[in-house]
């Protein structure tokens, strides 16, 4: 057989026929995500007339945008969404006990290497920090899905990354990810399955990881992968409890498109509004004036992300014009920095600790941004209105740039902050 | 397929078609009270029924949110020409029945107000008030068959029951 690409690889196992890009071909999906917006795949479920969903063990549920419930609406949504759960005895189910989805799913062993999963949410690419080949959709095709268990799906042309050097200290996954958004623009991978390879990512966390492959749709790809490695296998292998078999690019696989980037003089990355696109290093933004400041979502809000954010403010205190808003992604993270003091530090220094969950990210509550102010957050969408009023104003950063911000009140430079 | 044109520039992204503060709301007709509203304040009351949208690059860019092609379908968009689509918005479109076409040559051929003509399986646009005819790629078939048969549900439905 010829050789074949990682998405290549998973889309010919879960179509049954052998795969070339351009290809549209049914794949079964192994695993379906939704979060609230699981009450609008069910308006069309219950259209489409499906007696039952296909297999109630590979749909995973829970709320995660508005919990607790902000609205009345709110609330009626997450009480379809259970009534549903309990009729259509859905094996796994988080209702809004357990934090944002791309966490909660593979800190729950959900996620394994491999796998073709989909979810009604655009960083459902997320799960590419596991080796899956993961992807958002909208909800009336999940609808389609939880129905037939198969899904239409357009084999993507393969763009690598390659990440040379050596990472600054205080420059996190973050600032690598905003760079590459900002050099390949927005539309940059557009229904390319994206590979993160090169020595900054073999030497990154898993945590870190998942801040590439989150914000790999920010420059339009369809997935984006880390191919696992002895640290992705340590923290699966605590979760999973099923044999895990990777699946990798083969060596003469065709790519489309190779990039190479030498990372070692970067500077911590900010994107400025309205795009994520529009990235600077800090230098170039360092003295705007901001309201607040927050900490969280599925792209920075891991345990990683508020001890750099804590190692930052210990022992000093936010400055009194700004509010800084702290979102555990999860209630694991949650304990996780409760037990380590991490969050006690934080609140000490005046932060405000949220539950887990989405948090002010989507703009629906927890922290929303009245007309003509600004906010620095480690969230991954800056576009007009995403967090309030359509005259504020959101930066995209780092935890590590957020905190040094919160305390000089304005954005900082994390590397003349620290220490 | 005929309307008038509104035109918008690159990167419209979901934000802008349908903001997250009115997403806790599924009804089609309260969305589509709110499409563009960041963009362009009044658009759902100044569009008619038919009309076009043509704008540029990665349109629909940003969230998963079907509440996007909702809202503009629900608030009379017949068609929306881009030069390129974000990829989820443009299964969303095809699947709720907004017909989307990808035509890079569109945005310099057409300002806001003059009137398209859209033939779908055939693959040209007609700009009426200058005459001009662009020629784009027709989806393929499989994808056609979902909006004719007015998206995804009606579709799977038959699918299975078949």
């Amino acid at each position: 057989m010829a050789a074949m690409t990682f998405a290549e690889k998973v889309l010919t196992r879960a179509s049954g026929r052998t795969v070339v890009p351009g290809d549209i071909v049914n794949a079964k999906i192994d695993l379906a995500m939704s979060h609230e917006n699981a009450a609008l795949v069910l308006r069309s479920f219950q259209e489409i007339g499906a007696e039952h969903v296909w297999d109630r063990d590979k749909i995973v549920l829970l709320f995660d945008h508005r919990v607790p419930a902000n609205t009345t609406k709110s609330a009626e949504g997450h009480k379809v969404v259970r009534e549903f759960v309990k009729k259509e005895k859905i094996t796994n189910f988080y209702d809004l006990r357990e934090g944002i989805c791309h966490q909660v799913l593979p800190e729950k062993g959900h996620v394994m290497p491999g796998m073709l999963i989909v979810g009604s949410d655009s960083h459902t690419t997320t799960y590419g920090a596991f080796g899956a080949f993961s992807t958002g959709i909208g909800a009336t095709e999940m609808a389609s899905v939880w129905a037939t268990g198969e899904l239409w799906l357009k084999v993507p042309q393969t763009m690598r990354l390659r990440l040379n050097g050596v990472l600054h200290k205080a420059v996190e996954p973050k600032d690598v990810i905003l760079f590459l958004i900002g050099q390949l623009k927005a539309d940059g991978a557009d229904y390319m399955s994206v590979e993160f390879t090169g020595p900054i990512v073999d030497e990154m966390s898993v945590s870190g990881r998942m801040v590439l492959s989150n914000m790999s749709m920010e420059m339009g790809a369809k997935n984006g992968v880390c191919f696992p490695d002895k640290k992705t296998m340590d923290y699966l292998e605590r979760r999973v409890k099923r044999a895990m078999y990777p699946v990798l690019s083969d060596k003469e696989a065709h790519i489309a498109e190779e990039r190479e980037f030498n990372l070692t003089d970067m500077e911590p990355q900010v994107a400025c509004p309205p795009q994520v696109d529009n990235v600077k290093p800090v230098s170039e933004v360092a003295g705007k004036t901001i309201d607040q400041a927050v900490i969280g979502s599925c792209t920075n809000g891991r345990l990683e992300d508020l001890m750099a954010a804590e190692a930052v403010l210990r022992g000093k205190k936010v400055s009194d014009s700004v509010r800084l808003i702290i979102v555990p992604a999860s209630r694991e993270v949650y304990l996780d920095a409760a037990d380590k003091g991490i969050l006690s530090s934080l609140v000490r220094s005046g932060a405000v600790v949220t539950n887990p969950g989405c948090g002010p990210c989507l703009g629906a509550h927890q922290g929303v941004l009245a007309p003509g102010e600004r906010c620095i957050s480690t969230t991954n969408r800056n576009f007009q209105g995403r967090m309030g009023s359509p005259e504020s104003e959101v930066y995209l950063a780092s935890p590590a740039t957020v905190a040094a911000s919160a305390l000089e009140g304005k954005i900082a430079d994390p590397r003349e902050v620290r220490r | 397929m005929r309307g008038k044109v509104w035109k918008y520039g690159d990167h419209v992204n979901t934000d802008l078609i349908i903001p997250g503060r009115y997403l806790d709301d599924y009804d089609p007709k309260n969305l589509a009270k709110h499409a563009m509203e960041d963009i362009d304040p009044g658009f759902a009351k100044k569009v008619a029924f038919g009309d076009i949208i043509v704008a540029g690059r990665n349109f629909g860019c940003g969230s998963s949110r079907e509440q996007a092609p909702v809202a503009l379908k629900g608030a009379g968009v017949g068609a929306v020409v881009a030069g390129s689509f974000a990829r989820i918005f443009y299964r969303n479109a095809i699947n709720i029945g907004l017909p989307v076409i990808e035509c890079p040559e569109a945005f310099g051929e057409f300002k806001t107000g003059d009137v398209a003509l859209i033939n779908i399986d055939k693959g040209i646009i007609v700009n009426e008030a200058t005459g001009k005819s662009i020629r784009f790629e027709p989806m393929p078939e499989f994808l056609r068959d979902i909006l004719k048969n007015g998206g995804l549900v009606r579709y799977t439905k038959e699918k299975l029951h078949r």
